[in-house]
């Protein structure tokens, strides 16, 4: 047994180095199926994040949209024209444009509104699992509380509460962060159960005490040693949640209580093609329902992916 | 008769009884709720239709829409034309047995023009209202009033009684928060009972088994639901699920007549489409421009009539059934020949704007109802789109009808900028159209102009619209009228769209009457088994 010189400690091997090097990306390169979904959801990561410039007209801006293009079918079909590929809605916009900025709107809403959970449930499971007592007991029991409630009901009343407050306000400038805020409040109890659950396991650890012993405060124990130790399993939900989050957004702007027709996300086109299903303009609600279902089912691909990698059970 | 024929004649006397009573229960899905049963609460047609199975007027209208009588018996007019005598109909009791009397019509009066109420213009406002006896009223004007009772038939009779007896004197006005009795219940003397009532869910109701009148129809029971979602309403009704709808939303009236088991009632609908501007804030509650209100501008207000493209709307939003209207009435109720609508034209709309003070445009906000009128949500955006391209940004808030009205009409306090709004005159008469529409607001002791939104005002207007009143030669009363239309048309007082078309989805088993002014009136309905 040697000591190491002082001198010269050994360095440890770059973040790059360590993702090359761990199990994750030989059980990714392993999967085709997890490939497929990681390059879907690049592609459509792109297309929304890009899509100012790669689609070929503005949606959202009315003075580009004329009336007399209206329920124009796909390119291929009869009465169909070139300039519309996939076609276009009861407005005239054009489909291809308006799914490529309502992929943007509905991710914009995803990530947000998952982020925004995570914050609150991994500060309220820090909370709880690392103070435990009274603080624990009133958390988890409003938990448990929301948890008896379906996630689409709790954002469906937070949206109609925000939309209270927001009175005054115009629909449009506040319909995005009314989502966000219902899908943050709606998803944080599965974050800050699991994170409470490690917390707890964790707390009572050496390296918990000596810090303690230490005399750290308190807050800076839980952010800078607990947290690393239990933020695993919390990236499993993360990707889970955020295809949830983007069915739930699609649901509320579905039932009309989400996004403004002038300003579609996917759920609001699919909720515009629904009045013209039974008139044969089948393309205005296809198309954005089979990439929402293309997106949400590539997410979750991914997530399960994740799950497995990170279990160690399952190694 | 053998055991066999026994057990056969049971089956089909046991089949026939199932039969029967299913086919007296009618469902029935329009796109809007029923919010208030409070029959003062909203004056708007689908609801006064709704009410119109509780509630009785003195007077009724027919199927073809002429006068009819009702609770009250007869009416006479004296020479002077400043008295009527209403003979009010003996034996007829509320659904609570209460019977009704000249003191229910008294108080019904004082109800209807009382604050909150929304139907004020139903009685001018100095008419006294004077009880004979128990079943004679007389009704004192202060200047003669040929159409007193046009529009009587949705001014409902309510029980005093009742309404005493449950603090429900006062009308509950739209803007309300709390549900008063009255719009929770209902206690008239028509042909059905409220037998429950979910506002906004589910209200059903059971025929009136004690009503002084044998019904048309053969319902015993009406549920009615509102189905928002066109598609899930259509579905709703090609499955029997329910047997009658209103609207058919205009893209699937072909899939509904080719499905076999329903069909379309289609008409001219005697209502009128049209945007309004508020003309009387000194600044617009909702928009860019600060210190002044550019719709005081005639130009504003022509430059924005120019932009909208009216014929792309009625090919591409309504699919061809629509009739683009120079004026605010129908063509049905007033030869519109010789007005013609203003050309669309973006360019000069510009320039006007640009004349105006507005080269760059600006910012404005619009109120929209989405569950009123055929494709009224879908229009809006349209207009959105066309206003857009000549510089005015738009943000649009389209609602359903309960938050809409609540918060442009009167109880509301007018709170719009630029709005859409549909109009059928009650009296089915221009005289209705001047006084509601394009009267005057505000002014004291009148209930003129209650429906005029964004107040366009114009005194020789008014003038001319008293006079159109009291006389009786109707050619010279259609050039009085034809003259106060030219006035609102020359200053661009609305912009009039269109007169859209009735769509009724009707079940093969039942058979209704349709109505003009599209009223569901379903004491008309047959119901086969």
């Amino acid at each position: 047994m040697s000591v190491q010189p002082a001198s010269s400690p050994k360095q440890p091997p770059s973040l790059w180095a360590r993702i090359l090097d761990s199990d994750i990306l030989a059980s990714f390169l392993r999967s085709k199926v997890t490939m497929v979904a990681a390059v879907i959801v690049l592609v459509l990561f792109i297309g929304a994040a890009f899509s100012p410039w790669i689609a070929p007209t503005n949606p959202f801006d009315p003075a580009t949209v004329f009336l007399a293009d209206a329920n124009i079918p796909p390119a291929w079909q009869d009465g169909g024209d070139p300039k519309f590929i996939l076609g276009t809605d009861d407005q005239g916009r054009d489909l291809y444009s308006a799914i490529l900025y309502g992929l943007r709107v509905s991710l914009i809403v995803g990530l947000l509104g998952v982020a925004l959970a995570a914050t609150i449930g991994i500060t309220l499971g820090l909370l709880a699992g690392y103070l435990g007592g009274r603080v624990d007991s009133l958390i988890m029991r409003i938990a448990d509380v929301q948890l008896t409630f379906p996630a689409i009901l709790i954002a469906l009343l937070i949206d109609g509460v925000v939309r209270g407050i927001f009175k005054g306000a115009n629909r449009e400038d506040t319909a995005l962060y009314v989502l966000v805020i219902s899908i943050g409040l709606s998803f944080w109890v599965q974050y800050a159960r699991t994170i409470r659950g490690s917390t707890l396991v964790e707390r009572n650890k050496d390296y918990v005490q000596a810090a303690r012993l230490v005399g750290l405060p308190a807050p800076l124990i839980m952010l800078r040693h607990v947290l690393p130790n239990v933020i695993g399993p919390v990236l499993v939900i993360l990707t889970i949640n955020l295809a949830l989050a983007v069915i739930t957004e699609a649901t509320l702007s579905f039932l009309g209580v989400g996004l403004p027709p002038t300003q579609p996300s996917l759920g609001t086109l699919i909720s515009i093609g629904n009045r013209y299903l039974f008139s044969g303009d089948w393309w205005i609600v296809t198309f954005p329902g089979v990439t929402l279902a293309i997106l949400v089912l590539a997410v979750n691909l991914l997530g399960d992916w994740l799950r497995d990698a990170l279990n160690p059970r399952l190694r | 008769m053998s055991f066999k024929t026994h057990c056969l004649a049971a089956v089909a006397a046991l089949a026939l009884m199932c039969g029967a009573a299913q086919a007296q229960t009618l469902r029935y899905a329009n796109q809007g709720e029923l919010k208030s049963l409070d029959p003062y609460t909203v004056n708007e047609t689908t609801t006064n239709a709704h009410l119109g199975h509780p509630y009785e007027g003195l007077t009724a209208r027919g199927k073809d829409l002429k006068i009819e009588p009702a609770l009250a018996e007869k009416w006479e007019i004296s020479p002077d034309g400043l008295k009527w005598r209403f003979t009010l109909r003996k034996g007829v009791k509320f659904h609570d047995g209460s019977d009704f009397t000249a003191d229910d019509v008294l108080f019904s009066a004082e109800r209807v023009r009382a604050t909150g109420s929304n139907f004020t213009t139903r009685i001018p406002t100095s008419a006294k209202f004077v009880k004979v006896d128990d079943h004679t009223v007389d009704v004192v004007l202060t200047a003669p009033n040929p159409i007193l009772n046009a529009q009587w038939d949705t001014w409902y009779i309510m029980s005093k009684k009742w309404a005493e007896a449950n603090n429900a004197v006062a009308p509950t006005p739209a803007a309300a928060t709390t549900p008063s009795h009255a719009s929770l219940n209902a206690n008239g003397t028509g042909p059905y009972k409220i037998e429950s009532h979910q506002p906004g869910v589910k209200t059903v109701f059971k025929f009136n088994e004690n009503y002084w009148k044998k019904i048309e129809g053969n319902i015993k029971e009406i549920i009615f639901t509102p189905i928002s979602s066109d598609a899930t309403r259509v579905a709703a009704l090609l499955s029997g699920e329910v047997d009658v709808i209103e609207p058919v939303p205009i893209q699937d009236i072909q899939r509904v007549n080719a499905a076999g088991n329903a069909q379309v009632l289609t008409g001219p609908e005697l209502r009128t489409i049209f945007l309004g501007f508020d003309q009387t804030r000194d600044e617009l509650l909702e928009s860019s421009v600060k210190g002044k209100n550019p719709f005081k501008d005639v130009k504003v207000r022509q430059a924005f009539y120019q932009a909208i493209d009216i014929e792309t709307i009625k090919s591409r939003v309504m699919r061809g059934l629509a009739t683009p209207s120079p004026l605010m009435i129908a063509p049905e109720l007033f030869p519109t020949a010789g007005f013609t609508r203003a050309k669309f034209d973006a360019e000069a709309s510009k320039k006007l704007l640009a004349e105006a003070g507005y080269p760059n445009g600006f910012e404005l906000g619009m109120d929209c109802p989405n569950d009123r009128y055929v494709n009224d949500g879908q229009i809006c955006q349209a207009v959105v789109g066309m206003l857009a391209r000549i510089g005015v940004k738009v943000s649009l808030n389209a609602q359903p009808k309960a938050q809409y009205f609540a918060k442009v009409l009167k109880p509301g306090g007018y709170k719009t900028s630029f709005y859409l709004l549909g109009w059928t005159p009650g009296t089915f008469d221009s005289h209705n159209v001047l006084y509601d529409i394009l009267g005057c607001r505000d002014v004291a002791g009148s209930s003129r102009g209650e429906s005029n939104l964004g107040n366009y005002c114009n005194k020789k207007v008014d003038e001319l619209t008293d006079k159109i009143l009291v006389e009786s030669d109707t050619a010279k009363r259609n050039a009085m009228i034809g003259e106060a239309y030219k006035m609102t048309v020359d200053e661009f007082s609305y912009i009039p769209l269109h007169q859209q078309a009735l769509a009724w989805g009707v079940s093969k088993k039942v058979k209704l009457a349709q109505r003009a002014d599209n009223s569901v009136l379903l004491y008309y309905a047959t119901k086969e088994q």
